[in-house]
This record gives structure tokens, C-alpha cells and sequence, in this order.
């Protein structure tokens, strides 16, 4: 299972994440960070295949992801 | 060992600069310094260093910011219209902290004005001339050899405060033939040079900025950028003085300089005791021999090519002690002996 | 366990500025991955530009100047003529090296000056808050175009690639975009290439990446990324404009 470690004071819930997983996996929390964004989470680990599209799109380089 | 010969003064200054190590040079064709850049055009790159013909003024004074930011002594050369188009650049090297030389040929202005000499980029020069609180070190020489001998004080100078520096003279001492030495030029430069960028291999990566919108950021800056402009002040101030002991002290430098010392000749043939106080930096402004002098001569007389720009310092620093005259002509003119005589005539 | 996808060396921790789901964080991890990949973050001097970027010098992980708006292909100019063999670079919005720059941007171009060229176009000046830009579309609404641009009143938006690609100087030109990340990925392996051209000594490369600015253009991030692919991508087609390695 791949492990997907989010910075959640880096994310800005600008959502291109979101609208790039295949799996449609991430959605954004209901919970605010210091910034003031909803930032993402990830729905079922289990489901994630590490492709990294997520990490590509992401222009704060808040995800990192690990297998 | 040298021996004299007969240099033209755009040459010399371009000979000079290859002389004191200049790295990089990047002009644009105006007249009267065209035969500066084209002297740089093969001298350069016989020594195999760099030159380009930029496509402006505003590209070749980025292009010496750039070269200044990798660790060349840099320089540039234009005349009045171009020097306009530098301000920018040289507002941005200032704020950067960033060395390098621009030389100004003056020529009468304001607009495309004519291809005389003039003095009437003074207060370009010495004001700051490109936005926020700064100022060039001015250097003003006045001769060919001068002109051979100046760009390795400016290059030094400009590289020991991280400031850019500027030697100011004009169309006339530009375009002048007369006999020079090619002395030895000092090349010692200063070796900490922990601020270029030169790809961060064994260190720290660095930035070259001149933004600082941090809180209180930018008034320190400034802070720090006025103590090392009252450092220049106190330590900088240059400048020839002919008969210390005259009643009547002329001021002036570059050409008109030159005129009023065949004029003080003339007069004190006669018996007249005329002198001339010829800054050799414009900034600082050497006000502490005027100062000085305030409280020895009965009057000054400042002659510029211009319609009175350096007499404003000369006031400032002589502040009410003793009368200041100005006798000047704008627009490309020159003043002649006999025309300062019959000011002095006057006074 | 292997990381698989994390900030590349060349990138500072430094949070970005730029407003959420903005094209320039994209190009700067892209930069600063295709540095890393190339083994030459300690030999690379970057130029900042005026414009969203400015900050870039806090961003990257390596030797960074600011240039005054517009001329960081002329200050890029005299770093790499003086040292030749680093690796420099500028970094230009569409104002600052299409309007303000252009004089500059050509004739660097022109000598063939062997430098890379990242060229952001968002068609708006992100900074001064949505001005209309050299590269905004025709109709499009700005705050200086309000009615949108018309070309009777402001021309048309310039295809720069197209424009430098006339020119015997340049070497290696494509446009890309950061709206998906198979043009994510697209646009590395043409920046990269970019970066391979000027450590072989082959000249001038530039590649122009189509970037969203969801908050000038007025729209969400899902409806700036429609207007990339749909309005931008039809008017600044994607794809090599000139590569003369392959000659
Ligand atoms: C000489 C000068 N003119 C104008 C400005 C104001 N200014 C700052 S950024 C900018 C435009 C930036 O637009 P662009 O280059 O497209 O970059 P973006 O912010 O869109 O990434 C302007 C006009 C300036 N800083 N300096
Ligand atoms: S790695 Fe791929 S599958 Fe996993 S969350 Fe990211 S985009 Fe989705
Ligand atoms: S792309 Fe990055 S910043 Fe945007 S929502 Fe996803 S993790 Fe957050
Ligand atoms: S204004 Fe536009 S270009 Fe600037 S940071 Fe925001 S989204 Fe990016
Ligand atoms: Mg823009």
C-alpha cells in the first residue's frame, strides 16, 4: 500500500489533485489549515496505485508519496 | 619605462579600462563616444574578453548588472540620450549593491539636444538620477591621461562600496588628442567577493534582490545604503587645487576646468590672483576643502557647460560664508579664457 | 518503503505565494526537477522576473538575481557570456517578456545567446492584478480591456515561439501547458530538453508554458483550466515550434 503524506499547511484546496486521480480518491476535508484552505485527504488509501498525478498537478508540492 | 604618445581620450578611457581588468563591456553607438565602443570592439576581444553591441542602452546597462552579478568588473559607455535610458538599470544596481562603471560623454541636451560637449548631465549624475534614494560615485576627469587613468579608481572604488560608479566628462576632452603615458594601472581588486552568483558549488545559494517588502525591510535597507554614502563622503572627497592662496577661487571641472586654468594663467600674468578648486569627484562633493576655503577666499566663481547645475553644491557648501558666482553656457557651447576673465571683471 | 514523488533538491521549503491551483508552483517544481535530474544545481543562475514570480529567488535552491521587469534576457546575457559554462536561465511572464521586454527577448534570441528561456504565458499581468497582457485573447476582458480586446484598439495577442522561430539564433522552441498531468509531463521533457540544448552549446531555447490565473480571469480553477485547453490551446497551439537539433 503506497503511503501519501500530505502537508496540510502547504495545500491551498485548489483542487487540481482532486480533478486529476484516476481513482478519485482525494477530496478536501472539512477542516481548515493555517492558511485558511480546506485541505485534501485522501478517501481510501487502499485504493491509491502511486501513479503520482496527484504530486504532478500539484503546484505547492504539498503531496508526497512513498511505496 | 613608457613613453608619451598621442592617445585620443575616448581611446585612452577605453585602454584605461582594459588596463584596470574591465571583464565585460556593452555599449550602443552614440556620438561623441562611438570611437570608445569601437576601440572596446577589437580590444576586447583581443584580450578575450567579452563585448557586445547591444540592441539599446536599457539592454547594455543589464547586460553589465548581469556580468556584475557574476563577478566581472563590467562597464558601459553612451552619451547624454543613452545615459537616460541607464537610469533604470543603475537605480536597480544600486539597490542591488551591485559594482560596475558607466561612462558618460556628455553632449548638449535636453532631448536629442546636439553632438557638442556639455556639462549638463550634472545633476543626473550626481542627484541620483534614477529612481529612490541613491547616489554614483562621480568621478571627473580631466585629461587624456585622466581619462587613461580613471577607470581603475572608479572600478576599485565601486567594487570596495558595492555601489556603481560613474566617470563623467564630455564630448569635447572625449574627442581631444594629446600626448599621455600609458602608466602602469593598478588591477588589485578586492578578493571578498561572497556575494556573486557563480552557481552555489560549496556553499549556500545566494540571491540578488533589491525587493524587500518584509515589514521595515526596505527603510533598513536604506539605513544601511545612507551610512555607506555618508562613509563614501567622509572618505572620498577629490580634487586639485591651484593657487590655495588666491583671492579668487574659481570652481571647475572636466573641460571647463581646463579653460579656467588658461584663463587663471593669463590673469595672474597680470597680477591677479586667481585659483581653481577642480573637483576630481563630483559625488561626494568635495565640500570640506570648500568649506575651508570659504573662510580664506573673498569670492567663488563656478563655471560649468551648462545653465548652472554644480554652483547649487558649491552654495551648499560654502553656505552664505562667501559670495558664489556662476558663470556658465548651455546647449553644446563652450566658455572661453577670455569670457571667464571678463566675469571675474566683474565680480 | 521508497519515495516515489517528493520536492526535488532544487526546490526551498518555502511556501509559495501565488493564489491556489496557479500554473507558476507547477513550472518551478518542473525547473527545478529537470535541474536535479541534470546534475547541475550548483553550476545554474536563474533570473527572476518582475511580474507573480518575483519571489522566485526564495523558491529555488540555487544561485537566483532579480532583473528589472522585462530584461532578464539581457541580464541572463552578461552572466553567461562572462561565465560559459554554468547554466542560466530566466524565468519571464508574458508582460515582461513579450511587452516591456520584447526588444530584449529578440535579440538575445537573434545572437543564438545560449541560454534557456521559461516562458510563462498566463495572457494577463497576474501581478499588477489583470491588466491586459500582449498574449491576452481577442474579446478577452480585462481591467484595461474592459469591453475585451480588440484588436482595432490593442492588436493581437502574439505567438512568441512563432515569432522567435524566424530567427536564425534560436535554437530549440515548443509551448506546452500545466492543465493536466499529461501536459505536466509534457512540459518537463520539453524543458528539459531546453536545458540539454544550452549544456551541449547549441544556443537559444525557449519553451512558453499556457499557465491558468484562475483569480484575474475571474473563474474557478476547473472553469480556468476549460479555458487553457479550449480558448488558449486553439489560439497557441501546443507542441515543437522549431528545433533545429533535429536539422
Ligand atoms: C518598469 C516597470 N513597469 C511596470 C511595473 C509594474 N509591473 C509589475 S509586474 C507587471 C506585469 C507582470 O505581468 P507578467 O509579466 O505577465 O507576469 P505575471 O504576473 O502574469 O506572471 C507590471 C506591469 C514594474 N514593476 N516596472
Ligand atoms: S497517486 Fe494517483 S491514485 Fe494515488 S491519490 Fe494520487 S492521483 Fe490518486
Ligand atoms: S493540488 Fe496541491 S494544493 Fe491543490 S488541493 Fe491538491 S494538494 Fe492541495
Ligand atoms: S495572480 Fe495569477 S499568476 Fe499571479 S499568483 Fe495568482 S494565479 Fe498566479
Ligand atoms: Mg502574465
Amino acid at each position: 500500500m503506497p503511503k501519501i503524506i500530505i502537508a496540510q499547511n502547504k495545500c491551498k484546496g485548489c483542487e487540481l489533485c482532486i480533478l486529476t486521480c484516476p481513482k478519485k480518491n482525494i477530496r478536501l476535508s472539512q477542516k481548515m489549515n493555517k492558511k485558511g484552505f480546506h485541505y485534501i485527504e485522501i478517501i481510501d488509501p487502499d485504493k491509491c496505485n502511486a501513479c503520482g498525478l496527484c504530486f504532478q498537478v500539484c503546484p505547492d508540492v504539498a503531496i508526497e508519496i512513498w511505496k | 619605462m613608457t613613453t608619451k604618445r598621442l592617445m585620443k581620450g575616448n581611446e585612452a578611457l577605453g585602454e584605461g579600462a582594459i588596463q584596470a581588468g574591465c571583464g565585460a563591456y556593452f555599449g550602443y553607438p552614440i556620438t561623441p563616444q562611438n570611437e570608445l565602443t569601437e576601440y572596446m570592439s577589437r580590444r576586447m576581444l583581443e584580450e578575450n574578453r567579452v563585448f557586445i553591441q547591444s540592441e539599446s542602452e536599457l539592454a547594455a546597462i543589464n547586460m553589465v548588472f548581469g556580468a556584475s552579478v557574476a563577478g566581472a568588473r563590467a562597464m558601459t559607455s553612451s552619451s547624454s540620450p543613452g545615459v537616460s535610458l541607464k537610469q533604470e538599470g543603475l537605480s536597480y544596481m544600486a539597490g542591488c549593491e551591485l559594482p560596475g562603471l558607466v561612462v558618460n560623454v556628455q553632449r548638449g541636451g535636453p532631448g536629442l539636444g546636439n553632438i557638442s560637449g556639455s556639462q549638463a548631465d550634472y545633476f543626473q549624475a550626481v542627484k541620483g538620477g534614477g529612481h529612490g534614494d541613491y547616489h554614483l560615485i562621480v568621478l571627473t576627469p580631466g585629461s587624456v591621461q585622466e581619462l587613461y587613468e580613471m577607470p581603475a579608481l572608479a572600478f576599485s572604488l565601486s567594487e570596495k562600496y558595492r555601489t556603481p560608479a560613474m566617470i563623467l566628462t564630455d564630448g569635447i576632452l572625449a574627442q581631444m588628442q594629446e600626448p599621455m603615458e600609458a602608466v602602469k594601472i593598478d588591477t588589485t581588486r578586492d578578493e571578498n567577493r561572497d556575494w556573486i552568483l557563480d552557481g552555489c558549488k560549496g556553499r549556500a545559494p545566494r540571491k540578488i534582490r533589491s525587493l524587500l517588502m518584509e515589514e521595515g525591510a526596505l527603510e533598513a535597507h536604506n539605513r544601511h545604503l545612507q551610512d555607506k554614502y555618508n562613509l563614501i563622503k567622509t572618505q572620498e572627497q577629490r580634487y586639485q587645487l591651484i593657487n590655495e592662496q588666491a583671492e579668487i577661487m574659481l570652481v571647475a571641472y572636466g573641460i571647463s576646468a581646463r579653460v579656467c586654468y588658461t584663463a587663471i594663467q593669463e590673469a595672474n600674468k597680470k597680477g591677479a590672483k586667481l585659483g581653481l578648486l577642480r573637483p576630481l569627484t563630483v559625488w561626494p562633493f568635495p565640500e570640506k576643502i570648500l568649506q575651508e576655503l570659504a573662510l580664506k577666499v573673498k569670492a567663488f566663481l563656478v563655471v560649468e557647460l551648462n545653465a548652472g547645475q554644480m554652483v547649487e553644491d558649491v552654495k551648499l557648501a560654502v553656505n552664505g560664508k562667501t559670495p558664489v558666482h556662476f558663470y556658465g553656457r548651455a546647449g553644446g557651447a563652450c566658455v572661453t579664457p577670455g569670457e571667464i576673465l571678463k566675469e571675474i571683471e566683474k565680480i | 518503503m521508497k519515495k516515489l514523488f517528493s520536492k526535488p533538491e532544487s526546490l526551498t521549503d518555502t511556501d509559495h505565494k501565488y493564489c491556489p491551483g496557479c500554473g507558476h508552483g507547477i513550472v518551478h517544481r518542473l525547473v527545478a526537477e529537470v535541474i536535479d535530474e541534470l546534475g547541475i544545481r550548483e553550476k545554474t543562475i536563474g533570473i527572476a522576473p518582475v511580474g507573480c514570480a518575483v519571489f522566485a529567488y526564495d523558491y529555488w535552491n540555487f544561485d537566483v538575481t532579480e532583473a528589472s521587469h522585462g530584461r532578464p534576457p539581457a541580464v541572463a546575457t552578461g552572466i553567461k557570456r562572462f561565465l560559459p559554462d554554468r547554466v542560466v536561465f530566466t524565468y519571464q511572464g508574458d508582460g515582461d517578456l513579450a511587452a516591456i521586454g520584447m526588444a530584449e527577448t529578440i535579440h538575445a534570441a537573434n545572437r543564438g545567446e545560449n541560454i534557456t528561456v521559461i516562458f510563462i504565458n498566463n495572457a494577463i499581468y497576474g501581478m499588477t492584478t489583470g491588466q491586459m497582457a500582449p498574449t491576452s485573447l481577442l474579446g478577452m476582458k480585462t481591467t484595461t480591456s474592459p469591453f475585451g480586446r480588440d484588436p482595432k484598439l490593442a492588436g493581437y495577442p502574439i505567438r512568441v515561439g512563432e515569432l522567435l522561430s524566424t530567427l536564425e539564433g534560436t535554437t530549440f522552441l515548443a509551448r506546452c501547458a500545466v492543465d493536466s498531468a499529461k501536459h505536466v509531463l509534457d512540459a518537463k521533457k520539453a524543458i528539459k530538453k531546453a536545458f540539454e540544448v544550452q549544456l551541449a552549446g547549441k544556443g537559444y531555447s525557449m519553451v512558453e508554458i499556457l499557465s491558468q490565473c484562475p483569480p484575474n480571469w475571474k473563474k474557478s480553477v476547473p472553469e480556468s483550466l476549460e479555458y487553457v485547453r479550449k480558448e488558449m490551446m486553439s489560439y497557441f497551439p501546443l507542441g515543437v515550434i522549431k528545433d533545429k537539433t533535429k536539422a
